[in-house]
């Protein structure tokens, strides 16, 4: 092993960003056949911020994990031609919770012992905001969030979060767990001949059962539906109109003050 | 069932988010109390306790409290919430890094961004940027949530409720804080305003970005932009719209120079009204305004903030 870091990256197959989603029928979920489905974009932010790592030479290698379908293999496919250096699929056919994967992921950290988990900040299916953060805590580590710049310096971490409230610096020290914000870097489109090599990358295959984790639902989907639609509105076609249409709302809004 | 509230606040000022958990609380019913974590924030306990409705606020008050971070929030919570069925926090920064990481240390499985409440277990949340609406009920013991703030509406002013302190013992946490740039205050808060203005890459440079202060100025609005403004530098961070910023539901929402990106379109779902200004009729954001102006915003906004402030 060599003096530096070895880091994880956990990624997402997701329906790809600019898809627009359907309903299926039975309202109880969202159409994922046939459609275009793609690495999450944050995700991607976080990968790309572990490569970079690597080749700047503060890691000496970067895994990427993703707990999912066996078609899931696609997106640690794009995971090893962005740059990482092998890949594990856990495989699971059903769609799991957030608490799940996040024990699924503690597993995989506990086997591989990574200095530094990488993950994206939200993913754009379920939006929950939620697996970084339990991972850290189920692991006992430091978390830092939407994180936008990070600084490596031996052992410890310099990263910038986006908070409401502005920037927010804070340093930590490794192990920890860190999710990407898309601010962080501007990630590398792939080629066709890295795929190709990243094809003779390793890849392992594990089974959600080969690990002794509860996969059991805790939330149950009542239904999905749609959002309510907006009804198109009017065109205007000068300036005093439009002071017209924001004086109707100020004017009112001056009135309750 | 009884329900605790983690209080809101940036530097010394509290966010009307509050009260508005207070008032989705009210949806579930039983007792509500409020937690404030944070360094000198005893004055700010005095403000909650007027707020109607609460029974109790807890004061965790300590140095160690400054900056809220998430391992030790964690740390006095577990603790905290042991005798409530109910822990809501709002989904800003705060809450979001801190309910998940409780809700695994705890092992529970905690609900994102609600923004509608059937009743104590039954939720509604947006999934895929607020294209689809997910409604879901849990069997947890213990519901940790964090909640769409701008989907409820804030409750009254007028209580004396008592305040408690909390004991705190040795905590040490993982993370240093260095510094931050804890933006001023005395703007509009984004998140509240009534009127929104808002531009995004149209605007072209940062100088061209200040007409959209002048015209909040006039109309005592919060100003927001889009990621693809954040990226180009000519907003900071903290005014961002969409899925991966803010969500806001105003009176009125003015977008200029918007293209109307399902991302972007995330943020804004809650607002009354919108008016749309834009170069292009067909921008997707003009098919959602309310009212729309195609133009040049170069031409139209000095005009447009001249005769306002008439
Ligand atoms: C995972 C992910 C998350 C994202 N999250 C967010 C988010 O939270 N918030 C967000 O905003 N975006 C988000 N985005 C980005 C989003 O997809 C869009 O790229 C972005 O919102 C576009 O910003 P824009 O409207 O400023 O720019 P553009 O899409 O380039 O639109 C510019 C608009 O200005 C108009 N225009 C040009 N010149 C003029 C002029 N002189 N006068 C008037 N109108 C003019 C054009 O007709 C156009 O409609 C996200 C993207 C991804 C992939």
């Amino acid at each position: 092993m060599g003096q530096n870091m070895k880091i994880l990256v956990a990624v997402k197959r997701v329906v790809d960003h600019n898809v627009k989603i359907r309903i299926k029928s039975d309202s109880q979920s969202v159409d994922k056949d046939n459609v275009r489905m793609s690495m999450n974009p944050f995700c991607k932010h976080a990968l790309e911020e572990a490569v970079q790592i690597k080749e700047s030479g503060k890691a000496d290698e970067v895994v990427a994990v993703c707990v999912g379908s066996k078609k899931a293999s696609d997106v640690l496919l794009t995971a090893l031609a962005m740059g990482a250096d092998r890949a594990i699929l856990v495989q699971s056919d059903a769609e799991l919770e957030t608490l799940v994967i996040a024990k699924l992921l503690q597993k995989i950290v506990e086997q591989e012992k990574p200095d530094l988990v990488l993950m994206g900040k939200q993913s754009v299916d379920i939006d929950a905001s939620q697996t970084p953060q339990m991972l850290a805590g189920l692991l006992d580590w430091g978390q830092a969030t939407f994180v936008c710049k990070i600084g490596i310096d031996g052992k410890k971490l310099t990263v910038t979060r986006e908070v409401d409230y502005g920037l927010q610096e804070l340093s930590l020290n490794l192990p920890a767990v860190i999710s990407a914000d898309l601010g962080l870097n501007k990630p590398r489109n792939v080629a066709l001949p890295m795929v190709m090599r990243a094809k003779k990358k390793p890849l392992n295959i594990f089974q959600v059962a080969d690990f002794e984790v509860d996969i059991s639902s805790r939330l149950k989907i009542e239904k999905i539906s749609e959002p309510p639609t907006r009804s198109g509105g009017k065109n205007i076609t000068s300036i005093d109109e439009l002071v017209d249409e924001i004086k109707i709302i100020s004017d009112k809004l001056e009135m309750v003050k | 069932m009884s329900i605790l509230i983690l209080a809101e606040y940036n530097e010394n000022i509290l966010s009307s988010s509050t009260s508005r958990l207070v008032g989705a609380a009210k949806k579930i019913g039983g007792e509500i109390d409020v937690l404030i974590v944070g360094d000198d924030v005893k004055n700010l306990a005095q403000q909650l306790a007027k707020i109607a409705g609460v029974n109790k606020v807890l004061l965790a008050n300590d140095r160690v409290f400054k900056h809220q971070k998430a391992d030790v929030l964690c740390k006095i919570l577990k603790d905290i919430i042991i005798p409530y069925s109910h822990f809501f926090a709002s989904s800003n920064s705060v809450g979001k890094a801190v309910i998940p990481r409780l809700a695994a240390e705890l092992d529970f499985m905690p609900i994102s961004d609600v923004m509608f409440i059937h009743s104590k277990n039954k939720f509604d949340r947006p999934i895929y940027a607020g294209n689809a609406i997910e409604t879901i009920s849990t069997k947890e013991k213990k519901i940790l949530a964090t909640i769409r703030s701008s989907a409820f509406v804030p409750v009254e002013q007028g209580n004396d409720a008592k305040i408690e302190n909390v004991k705190i013992g040795e905590i040490k946490s993982k993370v240093e804080f260095i510094k931050s740039t804890n933006v001023n205050s005395d703007k509009v808060d984004l998140s509240t305003a009534a009127i929104v203005v808002a531009g995004g890459q149209a605007f072209e440079s940062k100088e061209n970005f200040q007409m959209l202060y002048e015209l909040a100025d006039v109309l005592n609005a919060g100003v927001g932009a889009t990621r693809a403004a954040v990226d180009l530098g000519f907003a900071p961070n903290e005014m961002q719209i969409g899925v991966s910023g803010k969500i806001i539901a105003p009176e009125l929402y003015i977008a200029i120079g918007i293209s109307g990106a399902l991302q972007h379109l995330a943020g804004i779902s809650g607002a009354k009204k919108i008016i749309a200004i834009n170069s292009d009729a067909d921008a997707p954001m003009m098919k959602q305004a309310d009212v729309a102006l195609v133009g040049d915003l170069k031409t139209i906004l000095p005009e447009l903030i001249k005769k306002l402030a008439q």
